[in-house]
């Protein structure tokens, strides 16, 4: 590869803000150019590393564009069956309780052929945490229509649009789940600017250390861009999704519990 | 080892068992002629005891996945279930089977096809021992013939689906399922604190990360793959054939059945032998590795070979496999959850004789 004239001046010690957290492995990522997966898994991988969680998380990763997330983040990982992670991570959670468990899954796996398990799970209060990439598309099968595609929004399945007479209405998993007693903190955040990036990291922060309190699922909606899949540039792709997606599906708090887990343990 | 003296059905036997064997998690859904597996684990609470999880799913593909996500911890986890559940069960099974887990699936076989029967048949055959799900996989298939074997196969089929990474199978029926029968019970084993070195428990620095998974998009590492899983099936094919044989020896008819048709069976080779006909039978015990090789050494000595199946007719074919030409193989079947009776199993059977 060509360097880049003038990096070595740049990319000195004193210069950096970020460094790359220990839990992300070296492997590159398959993710299209502008994609937000690849940004979930960083702050995600920051988290499990500055919680000092690395020796007792166990990931489950999807069927759909994150299939190879288990590359991607150094902690042990189970691959489930497409729609299965939330009935797996149940399995592993009932059989090692005092382990964090996440699943971490996009809208055809956890809102279309996973909804039962989705839902039961969600339902039983699994002492799970639930992360939910909704780029309202079909993105790894090449751009097919998803229960979250937006009525009237092209896909290959819906060519001419959705057309929600007879391809139904986007089905909003999240606001559902937040009326289920089993869900302990709900929320819907984005990673598509830096402002954004750190709110959803301290969701999925609060996320994390809440799970841990094993007191019901937490479940954090992370509304994407697909440029691939919306036939966008990323910048066009990320306009697109603050225009029509965020008012379908808008970002910020579903389901607060009553106490933050520090005032929690204080009573306890 | 066995210390308790007991009166159960099948299912219940099953049930127990898996507490006294250590098991760590069961996770099962509703449906008959099984239910009572699920029912006295419930009743049972052996979380209290031993620390053994229960749990009811919402679905039996998600009790699947369940024990999926159990097996990959390297926990000795089992679900159970009957013919249209076992039907559902099939895609996490063969994800099991790809990601290399050990567990126990437990078949009380129901007639079918469709919704069917609640009464036993033995026409999941083909499913349990030719895969069932998709892809190149086999599963160890053990087949009871009566309540003590219900219990004895739990830990046996444990044991084996841990030795060879791969899921087991108990492949029984409704009426081994319902039938009360005495049983000898062994002593409460402690769960296992072994963690096998792939499981996922959470990663210490002093290894890398374990996964659990089947996917691999290479062809050529998929195929090195296969051919791994193709040396283990056949090394369970060489150390692991079970078999019991009744009156055998001299036998120049040969009947080949498990489960509930070998015990009509057995009864058919004793009223035959009254007849004066040299009957004897065959019971694969296993039915995953298959007792080929015996079955082709008694073809030597035999005249004919009658299998008995409550099926159309599925192992019929692993015993033609077997005996490769060498005699007739005939096949014996009732369906549609219908019991052969002794005397109608020796009727076709001399009836095959008279056309030799």
């Amino acid at each position: 590869m060509k360097e880049i004239s003038g990096i070595k001046e740049i990319v000195k010690p004193g210069n950096l803000a970020y460094k790359k957290s220990g839990i992300l492995t070296d492997e590159i990522m398959h993710y299209c150019p502008g994609c937000g997966h690849s940004t979930a898994h960083r702050i995600l991988a920051e988290i499990i590393e500055e919680e000092g969680l690395q020796q007792e998380t166990i990931g489950v990763s999807p069927v759909g564009c994150s299939v190879f997330l288990y590359n991607y983040l150094d902690i042990d990982w189970q691959e489930a069956a497409h729609g299965r992670a939330p009935a797996v991570a149940t399995g592993i959670k009932r059989l090692l309780p005092d382990r964090f468990v996440f699943t971490y899954q996009g809208d055809g796996d956890l809102a279309a052929i996973g909804t039962a398990e989705t839902i039961h799970a969600c339902n039983r209060g699994e002492n799970i945490l639930i992360i939910f990439i909704n780029n309202g598309i079909y993105g790894m099968t090449g751009g097919q229509m998803a229960p979250t595609t937006l009525p009237g929004m092209k896909s290959s399945t819906s060519p001419y649009g959705r057309d929600v007479r007879t391809m139904g209405n986007p089905l909003k998993m999240t606001d559902i789940v937040a009326t289920l007693l089993g869900t302990y903190y709900v929320t819907r955040q984005s990673v598509h600017n830096p402002a954004n990036v750190r709110k959803a990291k301290k969701a999925l922060r609060k996320a994390v250390q809440y799970q841990k309190l094993n007191k019901g699922t937490c479940f954090v909606e992370i509304v994407s861009n697909c440029p691939s899949g919306w036939k966008m540039t990323p910048v066009q792709s990320n306009k697109w999704m603050e225009e029509n997606m965020f008012p379908y599906y808008p970002l910020g708090d579903l389901k607060i519990p009553d106490m933050l887990p520090d005032e929690q343990s204080k009573t306890e | 080892m066995k210390q308790e003296l007991r009166l159960m059905k099948g299912n219940e036997a099953v049930a127990e068992a898996a507490i006294r064997a250590g098991a760590d998690g069961y996770f099962g859904y509703p449906i008959t002629p099984q239910s009572e597996i699920l029912e006295y684990l419930m009743d049972a609470n052996p979380y209290e005891k031993t620390g053994m999880v229960v749990l009811q799913a919402e679905s039996e593909i998600a009790a699947i996945n369940m024990v999926y996500g159990g097996a990959g911890c390297g926990k000795k986890v089992m679900t159970s279930s009957s013919s249209p559940g076992i039907s559902l069960k099939q895609e996490g099974i063969t994800y099991i089977a790809g990601a290399e887990l050990p567990c126990l699936i437990v078949n009380v076989v129901r007639g079918g096809p469709g919704l069917g029967t609640i009464q036993p048949a033995q026409s999941d055959y083909f499913q349990a021992v030719k895969g069932g799900g998709h892809g190149d996989y086999h599963l160890i298939v053990l087949a009871p013939a009566s309540v003590q074997e219900m219990a004895d196969f739990v830990e046996l089929a444990f044991d084996l689906a841990f030795k060879y990474r791969n899921p087991a199978m108990i492949l029984s029926d409704g009426a081994i399922g319902q039938m009360m029968e005495k049983v000898w019970l062994g002593p409460q084993q402690e769960r296992s604190k072994t963690v096998p070195e792939w499981a996922t428990t959470g990663k210490p620095p002093t290894r890398k990360r374990n996964i659990i998974t089947s996917l691999e998009l290479d062809p050529n590492r998929q195929e090195i793959f296969n051919q791994k899983l193709v040396a283990k099936y056949n090394e369970i094919r060489e150390k692991e054939v079970r078999f019991e044989e009744f009156q055998c020896e001299d036998a120049e008819y040969l009947l080949v059945a498990y489960g509930t048709s070998a015990r009509v069976c057995q009864r058919s080779v004793e009223l035959a032998r009254a007849q004066g006909i040299k009957a004897g039978l065959l019971r694969p015990i296993t039915l995953f590795p298959y007792p080929s090789k015996q079955i082709n050494k008694l073809a030597d000595k035999a005249k004919l070979i009658l299998t008995v199946e409550m099926s159309a007719g599925q192992m019929v074919e692993d015993v033609m496999l077997a005996v490769n030409g060498k005699v007739p193989v005939h096949h014996y079947g009732r369906m549609g959850g219908m019991i052969p009776t002794p005397d109608e199993v020796v009727d076709n059977l001399k009836k095959l004789i008279k056309e030799i």
